[in-house]
């Protein structure tokens, strides 16, 4: 008690950040007691009448699920298998290059995008892919093809949405590897060298293994969001044509919850997201565990 | 190592210490070179898929709309002019949205990195009792969340809504800063140097503000800088949160420009096609320059914010 006492001024400095997280992050937690009830604002979220499972079951049930649950999985898993590795493979290609100056220039422009906002990447897209004026349907014009109306197409949009990722993302989660690659013991390719090893053979026995912890755990902090990332993108870039490739589970809930105002049913199936993705985080590090690889705890 | 990186230098042949060289190091060098080769060639792709999308757009934002619809603009500018920008700078919705950013901005920005900063201080110090939980409460909320309608109700029944709390509060504090700051506490501020002021008769607070602040100034900055790009960024909250479109920040009125009217008039075609088209190729126009506008203040920042973020980059790395 007394060393409590004497820290009271730490609480102080914890104070706001403890609040902010009881009043929004734990708040909501308890809130999602509706996703097991008929919410209505009258009663508020502890006093609505429990309708156990309901929800979920007529989510399961829709017609919807299957499609928007596949779509979900197919840009997480799309987005996980093209976009993780590349900024792997970027960092390491930068990282061999001799020149401090075009280093230093590369990794500025690859990583620009990433300031740029989503609004606009979306704008860019439907500016550059319009089949109208747009970039790309030029040249695809010029070539002697078809224009294609890219973002009016359900078959484009994951293609699309995967690409326009890479080009925003990739230079950004370069750093971290690149900062991990700066950070292995130079006395070690000294070594390689002298051994006559090649370039090649000292990326795949020096710097890959250097990097090997962080990569595993940004793995797992991808897998952990794999439900949660782009959703913003993915709404922005819906349109009424594409909509049966497009709609991911949080969009479903964004239409469904706030448009429609269907409170329980749509945080039911948030829920069911949250859950997913917590199942598919544990999986994976206990799958990191067991390899003894480094993990999150 | 001079001596192996560098073949054109021919007076290595004579000296004694070539003989030590490994065998291999003759074949290994084209192998390496070819190498280098591919790495650049791969790079300099990269920076052109990069680079062209936005070029095209800054080109296209001063072209005649005709031109461009034509395919006619690829690498330099035709028929200059300004029409897109001036429709641009005439309309109020972008002004006002503009003026709201930066309101939000700040604001949220001072509130987020003065909490971020506080919190993870306490946090960083090991000798605060109750620590390991107050983290655990913390890091928890990084892996399960309530999800956005919980959200928005929590939001509704604080009476936020279409007010400027709503946009800069409920994202205030992310975990994953909170423990990158913490982390940069732990490495950068020696606790000898606490106990130091300790004995002087500094109380917790005095050495926090007199003392690990000014020491702290790269974090600091990566803080200021990680949260104004992410509020100058942002929609979401604002989307779902505000409902008087006189509060939108600039991203929602681009978002409505950009993005919503491009779907709605791809159905409607009717009346005068002739003028019909030709406002079309006025509003692409009006597009381009609006992405070029949104975008240049983050861009014209960003070799000053550079230095920081590779930083932030390191701190992160850390942990």
């Amino acid at each position: 008690m007394k060393r409590i006492s004497r820290a009271w001024q730490l609480y102080v400095l914890l104070a706001p950040a403890i609040v902010y997280i009881l009043v929004f992050k734990y708040w909501p937690m308890y809130g999602v007691q509706i996703a097991f009830k008929n919410y209505n604002p009258v009663d508020g979220f502890t006093d609505s009448p429990w309708v156990g499972l309901t929800h979920f079951i007529r989510f399961v049930n829709s017609y919807q699920f299957g499609q928007v649950v596949g779509n979900t999985l197919w840009i997480a898993v799309l987005g996980l298998l093209v976009a993780f590795p590349i900024p792997i493979i970027l960092a390491l290609l930068v990282n061999q290059l001799q020149s401090e100056r075009f280093k230093k220039f590369t990794q500025t422009v690859l990583y620009s995008p990433a300031f740029i906002s989503t609004v606009v990447v979306v704008g860019i897209m439907f500016v550059v892919l319009s089949p109208r004026s747009g970039l790309v349907n030029n040249a695809i014009q010029l070539g002697g093809g078809e224009p294609i109306f890219f973002m009016g197409s359900a078959e484009w949009f994951r293609p699309i949405y995967v690409i326009s990722d890479v080009w925003q993302n990739a230079g950004f989660s370069m750093i971290v590897y690149l900062a991990a690659l700066a950070a292995i013991d130079p006395a070690l390719h000294d070594a390689a060298k002298v051994d006559g090893a090649s370039k090649l053979q000292r990326i795949r026995h020096i710097d890959l293994p250097g990097i090997m912890p962080v990569v595993t755990i940004l793995f797992i902090l991808a897998i952990g969001n794999l439900l949660n990332v782009g959703f913003e993108k993915a709404l922005l870039m819906q349109t009424p044509l594409n909509i049966s490739t497009s709609e991911i589970i949080q969009t479903y809930v964004y239409h469904a919850g706030l448009q429609q105002a269907q409170f329980s049913y749509s945080a039911a199936i948030g829920l069911f997201n949250s859950l997913l993705n917590l199942a598919l985080l544990l999986v994976f590090n206990t799958i990191a565990r067991r390899a003894n690889q480094a993990t999150l705890w | 190592m001079s001596l192996t990186t560098n073949p054109r230098t021919t007076e290595n042949r004579s000296r004694p210490l070539s003989q030590f060289r490994p065998k291999r190091t003759l074949r290994d060098k084209y192998g390496d070179r070819a190498f280098n080769i591919g790495a650049t060639a791969v790079l300099l792709l990269s920076i052109l898929a990069v680079v062209y999308p936005l070029y095209f757009i800054v080109i296209a934002s001063i072209s005649d709309p005709n031109a461009v619809y034509e395919g006619k603009v690829w690498l330099l500018p035709s028929g200059v002019t300004t029409e897109g920008y001036e429709r641009i700078f005439a309309d109020s919705r972008i002004w006002n949205g503009l003026g709201n950013t930066v309101i939000y901005t700040v604001l949220g920005t001072a509130v987020s990195v003065s909490t971020i900063l506080c919190g993870a201080y306490a946090l960083s110090r090991k000798d605060m009792p109750g620590r390991k939980i107050l983290m655990l409460l913390f890091v928890i909320t990084m892996f399960f969340d309530g999800g956005l309608i919980t959200k928005y109700l929590v939001v509704r029944d604080l009476g936020m809504l279409d007010t400027v709390w709503a946009v800069v509060l409920p994202g205030a504090v992310g975990v994953w800063n909170l423990i990158i700051a913490r982390s940069f506490f732990e490495h950068t501020i020696p606790n000898e140097l606490r106990e130091a002021a300790q004995m002087d008769g500094a109380t917790d607070f005095k050495f926090f503000f007199q003392m690990v602040l000014p020491l702290s100034k790269p974090l600091i900055m990566l803080m200021i800088m990680v949260h104004v790009v992410a509020q100058w960024n942002s929609f979401f909250d604002a989307l779902i949160f505000l409902n008087d479109d006189s509060k939108y920040p600039l991203q929602l009125v681009l978002r409505n420009i950009l993005i919503q009217s491009d779907v709605s008039s791809t159905g409607t075609t009717g009346g005068d096609i002739e003028s019909y088209a030709a406002a079309q190729r006025i509003a692409e126009l009006t597009k381009y320059a609006m992405i070029v506008v949104s975008s240049l203040p983050l861009m014209i920042a960003l070799p000053f914010m550079q230095k920081h973020f590779t930083k932030g980059a390191m701190i992160g790395a850390v942990k």
